[in-house]
């Protein structure tokens, strides 16, 4: 039978914040669930099965969520699957469900992730101290940071980068009636002048902890015809293990292969000429930088000056989260699939005050473990094929 | 729609206590090496892989992560995991193969349940709210099911006391079996109807034991999969469903989740031609549970069932129900069987089910 | 076949958890020594509520009132009760069908012993002395037969509930490989045994691993390694956490031990911050001998050697 084409007809997220102490967690998911199907004009009755995706079940306390979710969820006797690749889940949850819509298997989908870290605290469930394993004594970003400072020796990029993405990112945010942190006056000598947490990276240019999930419906082509749809043209997962000898932890093997697949997929030999905006899971400033390039948009070592030239702003060459991105808000186990939803968003001319304009072709882009789970989608106005990825801003 | 077949199939020994650590690696390492060299396949032919485990199984957060040091994961490899049972795992694979992306998974589950006391960490899956605070475990809630179903007629001790009889006998046979009966085979149900009860109306014998263990499967589709095995065990139905989670709003004595995903994966076929069927039934009550189920869409008395023993000779947690599938299908690829039925289950008191019909082909 | 090291592992945490209408509703009924279900679609009430309709997935917000006593509609018997069951006593595990209420909920009785059970009984809630708008104000069920103390009633409505804390403490028993465990017990000796060369790609791994993580293969051989090495790459911490041993700012560094071919992350001390340079040679500063144990942190910290930097290049391939 082969692949059959699927699209995003709906997507729906939560307003995001630290604490979200006005809802279960049931209700948590039901905000984006209701938002997705109303977007989609679609009921819950007409979903054939629900795959859900979060991160370690500890930062809730709860075993396989999923299972007491089921009734919330409307699950109850259909199939319900339930992912976890570490960070990257929320896209490896929307390529789950992709993939039961292109397998044929069935027509409507509800891909669900959410995250209540303030049901605990994510620092304690990721530090909890395992016998035998070195501590590492740095806390959160102290694991990213000195591959943040390899970053920036290999590429020699100026030390204000990280800055000018924490401007761009947190700007967007403001337009973003659903970003936990919302800085519209946020400045270059602000975001400078904020403590340095983990030298190379300061206060902010680092991601929130927040409550939040997003949901999205994913359908057939004789569902998703002739209504507002995302096209999916392309879909990938990659893993390395997360150390080994001569592993290259700033450019990583797995996520440029991720993306050479997706590229391939979708057609796109340039992807800096033929995508219009791009939803990046960047957690830390510099990783914009460093995703560009592990992406294929730039050559290694070059990323840096796509930021710098302003590239990456909305009305650049190539705006990257255009939402605010991770930087904004972070419900762990969501904030890829908000990567998704957004990019799906932008095709669909959905994005309200942070649309691009004439967005054709988006990326979304999600990563986890120690830089090691990479998950990304192009989605597309047009169905596959049916015009070139050409970039539709001038 | 695309044919797919397990191709091949390892479990590692049941044992009560394995050493080592919870992210499966010692474990896994021989699995992978048997099963491809079984399939004459390499770590590079494989198109994708999927795993199920748990993190509070292991008590670590991101306790799957290590796992893949098992598969040698560089260069990277195209993967996922499902914090589930691997037979979901297996779904997972089964959908991405059908997408026409891939030609191969393995897939693969893992679980040190010995680690914690399981008991108490599966009461974690209930209601977090109102059930979960009162740390209800996972044998008292069986045991709740099992009282409802024995006042109602539907099965009685001995019935449940036969159910394990059967299984350390079958289990004899079973080289990687936790618990067996006796050599010459022979367990009798008055001796295991004397013993005390560990939770009215469970007895030890009722309950499936703690088992470290591991299982690995791999599929192919098409002519990859007539390449790669004599006789592969093709996947006609392939179905899974989850009930409500409301134990006190939903029968507990039957399981409309097992009903829905088995009428689906037999189709308009029904049960007919079944030959043997491996049931995921950690409490010897509910492999009469399913059963009941079952026959109403044709499953026959005289279907062999879990002639492994099945889970109450070795319930490695996560991988069991991969198990199951597995030891249905190694049925088909041995030649023991033409048509055989693999379920798993997940979830307190049987709430999630998947069924996969697999069937041989002379060709 | 070597014997491996094993420790206790705790997880341990108070969750928050905040609980929405209909949950919020139940709790500050409870608290009050009243319980309230919810009405269903279908017109059945369900206790405890259920925060969305089983067959509509509607929102419900019909609150009923029910009994506190109702009937047993099956059990099983706790010979043994587990750490944080509502009871330490033997008792019964029951789903229980209040009278008003046409679902069941799950709870102790405290019967006794398993010859007062049976499917049918009348049971009533006993309450906690201070109830807090949490499951466990209701202590337990007991057999509903003679006279109950009529209920003290609750103190006055205060602000309605709306968080729980649920502790969850689990105990767990965590072991490291057979190669970990060979590793530990050399650090136990003040030597640092590499986990060895793998089979297939010849790389050195510290600490061990249990397979090649390239390649998938055991890596059986063994390879003792010194404790000086050079600093890849690092951060200078300027934060406090919780646990933090040290007052910020130190640095964590990778360092490459001469002859590894993998980096690990540690501490480098013994010279200003500021002057940790990538390509810094270190070496070990081990603790006490008597303060050694089966843990890398019998090397207290990495300081310089004084030595010229390594060149990039002879470190570019660990980054």
């Amino acid at each position: 039978m082969g692949k059959q084409l699927a699209a995003v007809i709906g997507s729906g997220q939560t307003h995001h914040r630290s604490k979200r102490l006005d809802v279960s967690m049931a209700g948590l998911c039901r905000e984006a669930i209701d938002r997705a199907l109303a977007d989609a004009a679609v009921d819950l009755a007409d979903i054939e099965a629900v795959v859900v995706g979060k991160a370690p079940d500890l930062f809730e306390g709860v075993m396989m969520p999923e299972l007491f979710l089921a009734d919330a969820l409307g699950a109850v006797g259909k199939p319900l699957l339930r992912v976890h690749t570490a960070g990257s889940v929320g896209g490896s949850t929307a390529n789950v469900a992709a993939s039961l819509v292109h397998s044929g298997l069935h027509r409507r989908v509800l891909a669900v992730a959410f995250e209540k870290q303030s049901e605990s605290n994510a620092m304690w469930a990721l530090s909890i101290p395992t016998p035998f394993v070195m501590p590492v004594h740095a806390g959160a970003g102290g694991y990213f940071a000195p591959h943040v400072r390899s970053y920036i020796r290999r590429s020699g990029a100026p030390e204000h980068i990280g800055a000018m993405v924490a401007v761009k990112d947190r700007r967007n945010g403001a337009r973003n009636p659903y970003a936990h942190l919302r800085q519209g006056d946020i400045t270059l000598e602000s975001v400078r002048s904020s403590t340095m947490l983990w030298d190379p990276i300061r206060y902010d240019e680092t991601c929130p902890s927040s409550d939040g999930a997003c949901a999205m419906v994913i359908a057939d082509e004789g569902t998703a015809s002739g209504r507002p749809a995302a096209w999916i043209h392309g879909t990938a997962m990659r893993t390395e293990p997360t150390t080994f000898a001569g592993r290259d932890q700033v450019n990583p093997q797995a996520g440029r292969d991720a993306a050479a697949a997706a590229w391939k997929e979708a057609g796109i030999a340039d992807p800096l000429s033929s995508v219009d905006v791009a939803e990046i899971y960047v957690p830390f400033s510099w990783f914009e930088p460093m995703w560009l390039e592990n992406l294929g948009f730039a050559e290694e070592g070059q990323g840096w000056k796509l930021t710098e030239t302003g590239a990456t702003e909305i009305g650049g060459r190539l705006p990257v989260n255009p939402s605010g991105g991770v930087l904004c808000s972070n419900p762990i186990g969501a904030s890829g699939m908000l990567r998704f939803a957004e990019a799906a968003m932008q095709v669909m001319g959905r994005a309200g005050e942070h649309q691009v304009d004439r967005a054709r072709t988006a990326l979304g882009h999600a990563y986890g473990g120690g830089s090691q789970y990479f998950a990304l989608w192009v989605v597309g106005a047009g169905k596959p094929g049916a015009e070139p990825h050409t970039g539709g801003r001038p | 729609m695309t044919d797919i077949a397990v191709v091949g199939f390892a479990q590692a020994p049941n044992v009560r206590r394995a050493s080592g650590t919870t992210n499966g690696v010692e474990m896994l390492v021989p699995l992978f090496r048997r099963v491809l060299a079984d399939t004459g396949l390499s770590k590079h032919d494989i198109g994708f892989w999927c795993s199920g485990s748990s993190d509070y199984l292991a008590g670590r957060a991101f306790s799957f992560v290590a796992a893949v040091d098992a598969i040698g994961a560089f260069p990277p490899v195209n993967e996922s995991h499902v914090e589930m049972d691997a037979a979901w795992a297996m779904y997972e694979a089964w959908a991405k193969i059908l997408t026409g992306e891939v030609e191969t998974a393995l897939v693969y589950g893992f679980g040190k349940s010995s680690a914690g006391q399981l008991r108490r960490v599966l009461a974690l899956q209930l209601d977090p709210y109102v059930v979960a605070p009162l740390w209800p475990d996972s044998v008292s809630i069986a045991a709740i099911q099992a009282r409802l179903g024995i006042e109602a007629g539907r099965w009685s001790e001995r019935a449940m006391a036969e159910v394990a009889a059967h299984s350390r006998a079958a289990a004899t046979a079973n080289g990687l079996a936790q618990l067996a009966g006796p050599a010459d085979g022979r367990v009798d149900v008055d001796d295991l109807l004397a013993a005390p009860y560990l939770a009215d109306p469970l007895r030890a014998h009722d309950c499936a034991p703690i088992t470290d263990g591991a299982a690995a499967v791999v599929l192919a589709s098409g002519s990859r999969a007539r390449e790669l095995c004599e006789r592969p065990a093709w996947i006609t139905g392939l179905e899974h469903r989850v009930d409500s989670a409301n134990l006190g709003a939903r029968d507990l004595a039957a399981s409309p989740s097992a009903a829905a995903a088995a009428a689906a994966a037999v189709g308009a076929a029904r049960i007919d031609g079944v030959e043997a069927a491996e049931l995921h039934a950690p409490f010897t009550h509910q492999e009469i549970l399913l059963r009941g189920e079952l026959a109403a869409l044709g499953l026959g008395d005289e279907v062999r069932v879990n002639e492994s023993g099945g889970v109450l000779a070795g319930n490695p947690m996560f991988a069991a129900g991969l198990a199951c599938v597995g030891n249905a299908a190694r049925q088909v690829m041995d030649g023991r069987a033409g048509r055989v039925l693999g379920h798993a289950t997940s979830g307190p008191a049987l709430q999630q089910n998947l069924v996969c019909v697999l069937e041989g082909r002379d060709q | 076949m070597v014997e491996v090291l094993s420790a206790p592992l705790e997880v341990g945490f108070d969750y928050t958890r905040s609980l929405g209408p209909a949950l919020s509703r139940f709790m500050t009924a409870l608290r009050e020594r009243r319980i309230e279900g919810v009405r269903g679609s279908d017109g059945r009430v369900y206790v405890p509520p259920v925060e969305y309709d089983p067959a509509t997935a509607e929102p419900l917000t019909e609150p009923v009132e029910v009994s506190a006593e109702g009937t047993v509609l099956s059990w099983s018997w706790m010979p043994e009760p587990l750490p944080g069951q509502p009871l330490d006593r033997p008792f019964a595990w029951a789903l229980i069908r209040l009278d008003g209420a046409d679902t069941a909920m799950l709870h102790a009785v405290d019967a006794g012993t398993p010859e007062r059970m049976r499917s049918g009984m009348r049971v009533r809630a006993r309450w906690a002395a201070e109830p807090v708008g949490h499951i466990r104000d209701i202590v337990c069920f007991e057999p509903a037969g003679g006279s109950a103390s009529p209920p003290t009633p609750a103190a006055e409505p205060a602000e309605p509930v709306t968080m729980v804390t649920t502790p969850i403490h689990l105990s767990y028993r965590h072991s490291a490989s057979p190669g970990e465990s060979r590793y530990l017990r050399g650090l136990a000796d003040g030597r640092l045994l590499g986990g060895g060369r793998c089979p297939a790609c010849g790389k050195v791994y510290i600490p061990p691993r249990g397979a090649c993580p390239a390649d998938g293969v055991p890596t059986a051989e063994e390879v003792e390694l010194p404790d000086v090495g050079t600093v890849t790459t690092f951060c200078i911490v300027n934060v406090p956490f919780l646990g933090q041993r040290i007052k910020p700012p130190y640095v964590a560094a990778y360092v490459l031990l001469d002859g590894a071919d993998i980096p690990f992350l540690h501490l480098v001390l013994g010279c200003p911050v500021d002057e940790v340079r990538m390509g810094m040679r270190v070496t070990a500063v081990w603790r006490p001998r008597e303060e050694w144990g089966t843990t890398m942190q019998n090397i207290d910290h990495f300081k310089p050697t004084g030595e010229p930097d390594a060149p990039f290049e002879s470190y570019a391939q660990h980054l």
